[in-house]
């Protein structure tokens, strides 16, 4: 993976002594809240219900052992001995004091991390398929790219005050798992006729108050011209973004008040002002930086192995497991497991610092010393020989983390909600819980097959309600809170906004309503085949509405 | 309705509560409960000395219900604030269970 050059080591150190100095300024009174805000936001610091909240860049979702190890030290030493994963491949510590942040960064740069960028309106941690360098479908490794653009990125003079803020995602292949469409740029990396790498680029997707579904700006450019491209859309989005409203900020709404085709054009002649100059890519640059992402040198093995489906065929539970959260690898006789960090009845995404430190061990011993964090907010052991999953599963089982229910119906995404969030309205993680619980019989989760639950509480969406296959939003309706229901989201690449069904559904009914859901759709399938989401485009939502309203 | 004055203390983050003598507690049963118009607005004015003397940031005047020694915020936000997350698993054992 990528390791820091002497540029980036003393960049991150320098920022920390920075921020260090404004911490005992504002804790001395030498400067205000106001002036303070602006230098914690841009090291992702906030200040949330209970207490700050520091959020840590993991970039494209990429760590190794040693890095797990200390947010899991972190966890332990600073906070109250548990991380929170994020939709945005990031961590969270909910708990730590203004004083400890010093300490707390220097112990990540020691280990190549910080929270620089992780809020304000600059561009954000760029994300990228959690699967990248492993899965079989896989066109090339999304994640040079996405370092490239984080190298470019950080501390960029031009693009730190954007109108707002500005995220972008990278997938290595058409099936889109890092939902592209919903990103301010989305980009798919691809090959032309010739064989050579270029990028699809979409621009204009996004969640929030106003969901959008970005729109294609060109279908193949260069690998080389990948920085000059990205770059002339940053400069129209600058010149052009709307600064007079917070709400109306967002490259979705610059695209879609200009309309996609005036844009198009706009980006075009920036592009092409700009194209063949410093931002080229060159060849070598770009081939150092892919060395940091080779894959393992991984043993040729059989594609089946004897050791895993006989432990397949003596473990129930096992081959539930081996079922559900196995990714198809690129190299024969090896896989990708996912680690859910949705335990039914549990908190989505977090995880204890014990449970990061037994994460850290399996990545080194078995995983080839790498980790991702997935949107999902589960954890990922992208390359594990099919011999060794029995022993990672044991493991993981002894340690609260075996949950098979990887793109089943408990593994919802949930935003913080209420419960930690000063924005939100309406509490998330309690109804995850309870949803969770209600549907969390294995046997009746895979029955049910994939469907996605994304929950927001409040309308910035950062549980990506828009994109559930079932949406709840939370809502705050005269001090109570209430759940409006949306169907038929997706966010891969037939990416759809969900449609609200119907009026919202109290605290105490909105368990029920997404059971009736899920029961309607059970009723109705064409087949066991039939997923949730292609039942729901064949039939739309009346079935649905019907059994929740009546007729 | 009886208001109180919270915030959140600067240097470790803790939802505050200010006492009558003008202290600040992370108990929110100490706060100093604000009768009327006059003393919630004299004691907001106080508190607000208290974040340009860098001690707390974030001052608010909350409604709450104050009966037998127990103060209780009216909004579910502020509940949350003073007893705590209400998710099943929190790991904040030093704090009051939650209380619909």
């Amino acid at each position: 993976m990528y390791r820091y050059d002497e540029f980036d080591a003393a960049f991150v150190h320098e920022r920390v002594a920075q921020f260090s100095d404004q911490v005992s300024r504002r804790v001395a009174g030498e400067m205000t809240e106001e002036e303070f805000r602006p230098h914690r936001l841009m090291n992702g610091l906030y200040l949330q219900l209970h207490a700050y909240m520091l959020r840590v860049a993991i970039p494209y979702g990429t760590l190794n052992g040693r890095q797990m190890r200390r947010l899991g030290r972190i966890a332990r030493v600073y906070d109250k001995g548990f991380g929170h994963f994020t939709t945005r491949q990031n961590i969270q510590y909910n708990w730590p004091a203004l004083k400890d942040i010093p300490a707390i960064l220097a112990e990540l740069a020691e280990v190549e991390m910080h929270a620089i960028q992780t809020s304000g309106n600059c561009i954000r941690n760029v994300t990228a398929d959690h699967f990248s360098g492993a899965a079989r479908d896989e066109v090339a490794d999304p994640r040079p790219y996405a370092e490239i653009l984080r190298q470019w990125s950080s501390i960029h003079p031009e693009f730190s005050f954007l109108p707002r803020k500005f995220k972008i995602a990278v997938s290595g292949a058409a099936h889109d798992r890092a939902a592209i469409r919903v990103h301010d740029i989305g980009l798919e990396v691809r090959r032309n006729e010739a064989g050579e790498i270029g990028f699809r680029v979409l621009v204009g997707g996004g969640q929030g108050r106003t969901p959008m579904l970005a729109r294609e700006v060109n279908a193949f450019v260069p690998e080389k011209d990948l920085l000059a491209y990205v770059d002339a859309i940053m400069r129209v989005y600058n010149l052009y973004g709307r600064r007079d409203n917070k709400y109306k900020a967002r490259i979705k709404i610059l695209v879609h008040e200009t309309g996609i085709d005036e844009l198009k054009r706009q980006i075009e002649a920036e592009f092409a002002a700009i194209k063949g100059g410093v931002l080229t890519l060159p060849a070598d640059e770009v081939a150092r930086i892919e060395a940091y992402f080779a894959p393992p040198v991984l043993a040729e093995k059989p594609a089946t192995s004897a050791a895993f489906e006989a432990a397949r065929a003596a473990d129930r539970d096992f081959d539930r497991f081996a079922r559900v959260n196995l990714h198809p690898h690129k190299v024969p006789g090896y896989t990708s497991l996912t680690i859910s960090l949705k335990p039914v009845g549990g908190i989505p995404g977090d995880a204890s610092a014990d449970q990061m430190d037994v994460v850290a061990e399996l990545a080194e011993r078995y995983g080839f010393d790498e980790v991702r964090v997935s949107h999902e907010q589960n954890l990922v052991l992208p390359h594990l020989a099919l011999d060794d999953v029995h022993a990672v599963w044991s493991v993981l089982k002894e340690n609260g983390l075996a949950t098979a229910n990887a793109g089943l119906v408990t593994d919802i995404i949930a935003c913080p909600g209420l419960d930690y969030c000063a924005l939100a309205n309406a509490r998330s993680i309690p109804v995850a819980s309870r949803i969770s619980e209600r549907l969390g019989d294995p046997d009746r989760q895979e029955a049910i097959g994939p469907l996605s639950i994304k929950i927001s509480g409040c309308i910035n969406a950062c549980g990506h309600h828009h994109v559930g296959h079932i949406g709840i939003l939370g809502v705050d309706k005269k001090g109570v809170e209430m759940y409006q229901l949306t169907l038929g989201g997706s966010p891969d690449e037939t990416a759809a906004i969900g449609e609200i069904v119907g009026p919202g559904f109290d605290s105490d009914q909105i368990v029920d309503a997404v059971e009736t859901v899920v029961d309607t759709y059970m009723r109705l399938r064409a087949s066991p085949d039939e997923t949730f989401l292609a039942a729901y485009r064949r039939v739309g939502e009346a079935p649905f509405k019907e059994a929740l309203y009546g007729a | 309705m009886p208001q109180i004055v919270t915030a959140n203390d600067l240097i470790s983050g803790d939802v505050v509560f200010r006492t009558a003598d003008g202290a600040w507690a992370r108990d929110v049963n100490a706060a100093g409960v604000l009768a009327d118009k006059a003393g919630a607005e004299a004691a907001h004015a106080a508190a607000l000395a208290d974040v340009k003397a860098a001690v707390v940031v974030d001052v608010a005047l909350i409604d709450v219900t104050a009966a037998d020694g127990k103060v209780v915020p009216v909004k579910l936000r502020e509940r949350i604030r003073a007893f705590g997350p209400t998710v099943k698993a929190d790991y904040r054992a030093d704090l009051k269970p939650y209380v619909a």
